[in-house]
């Protein structure tokens, strides 16, 4: 009983000296298990620095403000792409106004009021989350097959490319907005419902607002993947050649995307160079995005 | 003079009851009465069988071991309990004579006249003075000025001379004793009739379980309240009258239910208590 090596049921404890020499942090399994840890972050980062560098070298020859202040033209040293970056504008801000309160209400639904054992509602579930993983140009395919049922001819307006936007992003809103209002505490609910507030009070006034920084950080992630995709949209026929501003909901439209699309299709050099800077305009909007919405989460993040 | 030299020379594990229940009736005054009630989780019964009369104006301790069901019960007093999937009620809980298990009662309106303390302190991610101000709104109250209202349920709390600088700023501010006073005023603020609360001192400290234990005292000229607890010096602190709990195993399923032992005045339940398992569990050889 004297040492710490002293057996307890039968056990023994190897007597090794504190100052040993070694360090168990520093054996050679858990030194290989780190440093192929810093491998993949290194490949996973070298390879976006490799790709971000690129395009800027690429594109260098062709920054300027014209790229924001110019129509495509057949001459690259005079092209630019501003109807592209109205288009994109056009095109996410009503894919939002469209999909945001949907898939809001939608997740409210299905995690405050829904019967979660149901079957029925167990089935919406699972199939909101399957619908997150489905590719984006089915969702293209979708939004065809819906509006040609309904007799709409062109397809190529603002609204139809909200629309197929819309549904590739809508059970990824839900999806976050769930999440959301899942970290609200079940305290705050029963402390209101023990008010006398109902259930509807108490997801409107306390529920809802305390998940609102989760809900935008979702929304705005949701959006931004929406404002990279081009296969939906050129499926719908989206134009690829636009000389004119995009006017309302009706209005034909080009996006981001597209325009890059087509540029890079161009035999001329100069259209590649214009391409892959316009590709570092399309960047730069998804970083200010993220950027927004993680600047979103830390500032309101709830410290319950 | 006799008083103090005999609570100093009592042994360490007696429990001094306050000694002002001269004045409390043999038989409660029921606001609030259990009738043959069972309380069940699915096809679980966690409680069963209860019969219990709470008295106007009084304060009443439910006591026992974990898993005795004395917390369902509680929550079955506000229908708290309806937003558990699967609980139901048997038997009658009548608030004022009706039956607030009835066909035609609202149970919004029930939480609103029999209010609820929790555990945590669980103040709402708001300022001061709208954790206040939320449950008159949210009721349709009727009030003519909220400021007065505000003070006056802070007031009642003990809590006002601590906040009234700051009732724009984070109820998160504060720390846990406060946050449960806030959690106590809120709950007067929307007038109730009784207040239950759910071992509301469990997450403080000595300082701030004082605090509330006066608070309770205080209280208790305009409000019944219900207290659930954990700790046996606590109820003999603060109640007039106890419950004591247990739980009991089902001989065929074996499955637990909580059932009542005892039910009487706080003096005779912790110094001349009838049932021999009540006996054992305050003097601390069970549970």
């Amino acid at each position: 009983m004297s040492t710490i090596g002293s057996t307890i049921a039968g056990t023994i404890r190897p007597e090794r000296p504190l100052a040993s020499g070694r360090n168990g942090e520093r054996r050679p399994l858990s030194l290989i298990f780190l440093m192929l840890l810093w491998l993949s972050l290194l490949i996973a980062f070298g390879v976006l620095v490799t790709l971000v560098i690129t395009i800027i070298i690429d594109g260098q020859g062709q920054f300027s403000w014209r790229l924001f202040t110019e129509f495509p033209a057949s001459d690259p040293d005079r092209a630019g792409a501003r109807p592209a970056i109205l288009g994109s504008a056009w095109v996410i801000g009503t894919t939002a106004v469209m999909t945001i309160p949907l898939g809001v209400a939608a997740a409210v639904h299905l995690e405050e009021f829904a019967d979660k054992k149901n079957w029925f509602n167990r089935m919406i579930e699972l199939n909101v989350q399957n619908l997150a993983a489905v590719p984006s140009i089915v969702y293209g395919l979708l939004a065809l097959a819906f509006l040609t049922m309904l007799g709409v001819r062109d397809k190529n307006i603002v609204i139809a490319g909200a629309l197929a936007l819309s549904l590739l992003i809508l059970p990824v809103i839900i999806i976050s907005t769930r999440e959301a209002l899942r970290a609200v505490p079940q305290e705050i609910r029963q402390g209101s419902l023990a008010l006398g507030a109902t259930q509807w009070q108490t997801t409107w006034r306390q529920t809802l607002p305390s998940a609102v920084p989760g809900i935008a950080t979702g929304s705005i992630l949701a959006l931004s993947r929406a404002l990279g995709e081009a296969a939906p949209l050129l499926v719908l026929g989206a134009l690829v050649f636009v000389s004119f501003d995009p006017n309302g909901l009706l209005s034909g439209y080009t996006t981001l995307p597209i325009q890059i699309f087509n540029w890079t299709g161009r035999p001329q050099e100069g259209f590649h160079q214009l391409a892959a800077a316009t590709s570092v305009v399309l960047l730069g909007l998804l970083v200010i995005m993220n950027g927004l919405a993680i600047t979103i989460r830390n500032r309101y993040q709830k410290r319950w | 003079m006799t008083d103090t030299t005999e609570s100093t020379t009592a042994p360490t594990m007696h429990l001094q009851a306050r000694a002002a229940d001269a004045f409390l009736p043999d038989e409660p005054r029921g606001i609030l009465q259990v009738e043959n009630v069972d309380v069940y989780y699915g096809s679980f019964r966690a409680v069963t069988d209860v019969n219990l009369k709470f008295g106007l104006n009084e304060i009443t301790a439910l006591i026992g071991p974990s898993g005795c069901g004395k917390s369902t019960l509680l929550r079955s007093l506000n229908r708290m309990n309806d937003l558990v999937d699967g609980a139901r009620v048997e038997g009658k809980v009548l608030f004022q004579g009706e039956d607030m298990y009835g066909p035609k009662v609202d149970p919004i309106e029930v939480r609103r006249r029999i209010g609820m303390v929790f555990q945590k302190p669980n103040p709402f991610p708001k300022s001061i003075y709208d954790n206040i101000a939320y449950g008159p709104r949210v009721t349709g109250m009727r009030v003519s000025n909220m400021d007065d209202l505000v003070e006056e349920a802070l007031t009642k709390a003990a809590l006002w001379n601590e906040v009234k600088d700051k009732l724009k700023q984070s109820a998160y501010g504060l720390s846990g004793g406060q946050q449960q006073r806030l959690c106590i005023a809120r709950t007067i603020a929307v007038k109730p009739d009784v207040i239950l609360m759910d071992e509301p001192c469990s997450a403080l400290d000595p300082i701030a379980t004082t605090r509330i234990e006066d608070l309770m005292h205080d209280l208790r000229n305009d409000y019944t309240i219900v207290i659930v607890t954990h700790n046996m010096q606590q109820a003999a602190r603060v109640a007039d009258r106890t419950a004591f709990f247990t739980a009991l195993a089902d001989e065929g399923t074996g499955d637990r239910t909580g059932v009542l032992v005892e039910y009487g005045k706080t003096t005779q339940i912790f110094e001349h208590p009838v049932d021999q398992r009540t006996e054992d569990y305050i003097s601390g050889r069970f549970g």
